[in-house]
């Protein structure tokens, strides 16, 4: 069964959606212009609303993250089933490594800026870039420019702040680019939602994830005590100051637990690794999972 | 500044020893803040306190800024004025002493915590008197002035409830706005009980723990002082130029009799402190009690321009102190960090300054804006110092609560690599740099993390194979893993997974 198609209304005036991409994904980047739409546009629109799928043939690349790619990989696995089922063809740039901010975060502005190199030599001829993370995209999105505006390389800078205009976390993706709030997606458990730090603060997901959740068929969403308050990763943080980080996470697993979920859902796997750590060493039976996980999850598929 | 004190008894209860001061010609003693907050977690007390005010006060503090309806345009209004001033900082302290004099006020100026001292107390000596009444200040604390009066034979006297429960109670405060936020109710009681009668109107008997009878015991208690006192010393939120004004807000009122009673009165001001015009009072005025107390007006706003003949104080001191402020200033990055109004916001809302309070910070300024104030200020030297930019997981909630929009995580990041880059430059080295030599590497090009991660999954392969997470391990993982457990990397990663699944393309 297709997905349900739902268009909100802000996918008409969304300047950075160039309509004609969903008839014509083949079409070099630089032949579109989104100032462009006008008449035309309603005309194209009456075409895409007319698509069995919201997002024939856009295609997307696919910011894995570095530990999507090395410890979670079936986050980003799940965004290219929820992509590709929703009609992107999706792309993995194989040059991309990290966003950077482990080093930035930490001090070191010079590795940092050797991952935001491998994350221009990716992405940059992309319109349209997706990472499940609302800290990796927004660290790329805060502090990528900086870096290489730090290190004289203007150049850089300038490439940078294109990637920055294109990428984009998964819930953003979906709301703003294709506009769905409902991706088709079965999972009948009760789950808890933490909004992370960064997806909240920096990348400014907003309601999105909540909307993506409560559109999820079978799905019991609770509401978290204290959401907003940081779980203590941190980073290096962890590292650095374990005794405050582990007061925190284990804060945040009460929290979790007292809320009866199976599952604590979020959309960065490194949160979710701290606060599932500490779920799994209290034996508490609640799992980690990442938003993007839930949403590939269909009818059929094993639970 | 040493202080001798055997020469007489103390005429003031003996804060702890150490210093949480800035300006101290000596490196600073208190241990780094990992130490310090490892100690202060084990104070349950504490913690349930703190959780419990910061609750309160940061839940109230959204219900009033809701009612704003352009909050935003003020907080922007409110950092682009003291962004201005920092601009022309020298303009604008020029006009002020120019107006202040006019109007009847001595304009002091101090570089450093010893100059301002040295000033305060030649001041308070020359009136032939051996105490004054304060109120609440962070400058003063700043400097460690009540310190210095001492040392000088003076005894200051603190007539804010908080501060004088600190005072009293032999301590450190703990919060810039709340001092006693560590305290409970039974411990005030305990603390009146114990020291009040040795300084002055003891408590009454089987005095109970109800808040309005402890605030009675201390009413009573600063009476006399109040009564007494020829100097007071006070702070100042903001100086404004142009009318040569000097204003206070608070809470108690303490302010008012300390700003009325005494016949001569000093306010110590920080440099960055002054506001151009009276208008731009409203700004503040609306972002500051909204902000700290969480109301929508503080009960006691003071203003006063020079002296007036036969009411108030005869005599009035300004005493401008820098002690490092200029530091700050000369940085680009970090200069935002001299917008702060004192509210005390990014206290209430750090997850971290929650759990661990202000002592562990070992610096008159705690929390967010102490990690990025005090090391700016005191420099990056000191154990703690270098540890106060780390104190943070950058959740970034204190700069959505900062009513002058300081970018507090981005300067907390600006430190960091202040602090990465001395290291990798000192004569020594440091573990953390060297660390960072092959985890750069790994991420520096694909083909490198490729390479890392086929041996990651050749391990997760062979030795982990039957493992989903792995339990508490030696060091280097042992902080990461003595409170959680952490899942064992899969066999596969997802490059290898897409190379074998979508093959052909990129």
């Amino acid at each position: 069964m297709p997905p349900t198609v739902e268009f909100c209304p802000r996918f008409l005036t969304n300047r950075k959606i160039d309509l004609s991409l969903f008839l014509w994904s083949d079409q070099k980047s630089s032949d579109r212009s989104c100032s462009s739409l006008g008449e035309d546009a309603k005309l194209i629109l009456k075409g895409v609303m007319a698509l069995p799928v919201p997002a024939k043939g856009l295609r997307v690349a696919l910011f894995a993250t570095c530990i999507n790619d090395l410890m979670f990989p079936s986050t980003p696995k799940a965004v290219v089933k929820l992509l590709e089922r929703l009609g992107c063809i999706v792309d993995f740039p194989t040059e991309q490594t990290c966003c950077g901010q482990m080093f930035t975060n930490t001090g070191y502005f010079d590795a940092g800026l050797a991952s935001v190199k491998t994350y221009v030599k990716a992405f940059e001829p992309y319109e349209y870039i997706v990472g499940p993370s609302g800290s990796c995209v927004g660290a790329i999105r805060h502090q990528s420019v900086m870096l290489a505006e730090k290190a004289g390389d203007t150049a850089l800078a300038a490439k940078a702040a294109k990637c920055v205009e294109h990428s984009y976390d998964l819930s953003e993706f979906l709301v703003d680019v294709l506009g769905l709030v409902d991706v088709g997606a079965f999972f009948p458990h009760k789950v808890t939602y933490h909004p992370t730090c960064h997806s909240t603060r920096i990348a400014k997901v907003g309601e999105r994830p909540y909307q993506l959740l409560r559109a999820v068929r079978g799905l019991d969403l609770i509401e978290l005590p204290d959401a907003s308050t940081c779980c203590g990763f941190g980073g290096t943080f962890s590292i650095k100051n374990p005794e405050v980080s582990a007061a925190m996470a284990a804060d945040k697993a009460r929290n979790v637990v007292s809320t009866g979920a199976e599952y604590v859902v979020t959309g960065d796997n490194a949160c979710l690794m701290n606060i599932g750590g500490v779920l799994h060493r209290n034996n508490t039976g609640v799992r980690p999972i990442h938003l993007a996980e839930i949403l590939a999850h269909q009818e059929g598929d094993a639970a | 500044m040493t202080i001798n004190l055997s020469i007489s008894p103390r005429r003031t209860p003996a804060p702890p020893p150490g210093t949480i001061g800035i300006g101290q010609p000596e490196p600073v003693a208190s241990p780094a803040f990992r130490e310090n907050a490892k100690r202060q977690l084990q104070n349950t007390q504490m913690r349930k306190n703190l959780r419990h005010a910061t609750t309160t006060i940061r839940n109230k503090r959204l219900l009033r800024v809701a009612e704003v309806p352009n909050w935003e345009e003020v907080r922007s209004a409110g950092a682009a004025l003291k962004d201005r001033i920092g601009r022309h900082l020298d303009k604008y302290l020029a006009q002020a002493e120019e107006n202040l004099t006019k109007a009847g006020a001595h304009v002091h100026w101090a570089r450093d915590a010893e100059e301002a001292n040295r000033i305060i107390t030649g001041i308070v000596k020359s009136k032939g008197v051996d105490e004054v009444v304060k109120i609440k200040s962070m400058v003063t604390q700043e400097i460690e002035m009540n310190e210095a009066l001492e040392a000088a034979g003076i005894a200051a006297w603190e007539t804010d409830l908080a501060e004088l429960i600190v005072q009293l109670g032999h301590d450190r405060p703990s919060h810039i706005l709340v001092p006693a936020i560590h305290r409970n109710r039974e411990e005030v009681r305990e603390i009146f009980n114990k020291e009040m009668g040795q300084y002055g109107t003891p408590p009454p008997d089987k005095m109970s723990n109800d808040p309005p009878i402890l605030a009675g015991a201390a009413r009573r208690h600063l009476r006399e002082k109040f009564l007494r006192a020829k100097v007071g010393i006070s702070g100042s939120n903001m100086v404004i130029c142009d009318t040569g004004t000097v204003c206070i807000v608070e809470s108690e009122g303490n302010g008012r009799m300390c700003l009325t009673l005494p016949e001569t009165l000093i306010s110590v001001v920080g440099v960055e402190k002054v506001i151009p015009t009276f208008d731009d009072l409203e700004v503040f005025m609306k972002l500051l009690p909204r902000s700290s107390t969480a109301e929508r007006m503080n009960p006691y706003t003071s203003m006063w321009t020079g002296t007036t003949d036969g009411d108030g104080p005869q005599e009035l001191h300004v005493v401008f102190v820098d002690n490092g402020r200029t530091n700050a200033l000369a940085d680009p990055e970090g200069r935002s960090a001299l917008r702060c109004i004192r509210c005390s916001a990014c206290m209430n809302i750090c997850p971290i300054f929650e759990r661990v309070g202000g002592h562990a910070y070992g610096s008159v300024y705690p929390g967010p804006i102490g990690i990025i104030l005090t090391p700016q200020m005191r420099g990056i030297n000191s154990a703690i110092d270098k540890s106060l930019p780390y104190a943070s997981t950058l959740c970034c909630a204190c700069a959505d609560a900062c009513p002058v929009k300081i970018p507090i995580p981005d300067i907390i990041v600006h430190l960091r690599n202040k602090i990465a880059d001395k290291k990798k430059h000192d004569m020594h080295p440091h573990l953390e740099p060297t660390v960072m030599v092959p985890v750069n590497w790994m991420f520096n090009s694909a083909k490198h993390f490729e390479f890392v991660q086929k041996a990651v999954s050749f391990a997760a392969g062979t030795a982990l194979k039957n493992t989903d997470y792995l339990g508490p391990m030696p060091w280097p993982a042992s902080p990461w893993t003595r409170a959680r457990d952490i899942p064992a990397p899969p066999a596969e990663s997802f490059r290898q997974w897409w190379k074998k699944n979508r093959g052909g393309r990129r």
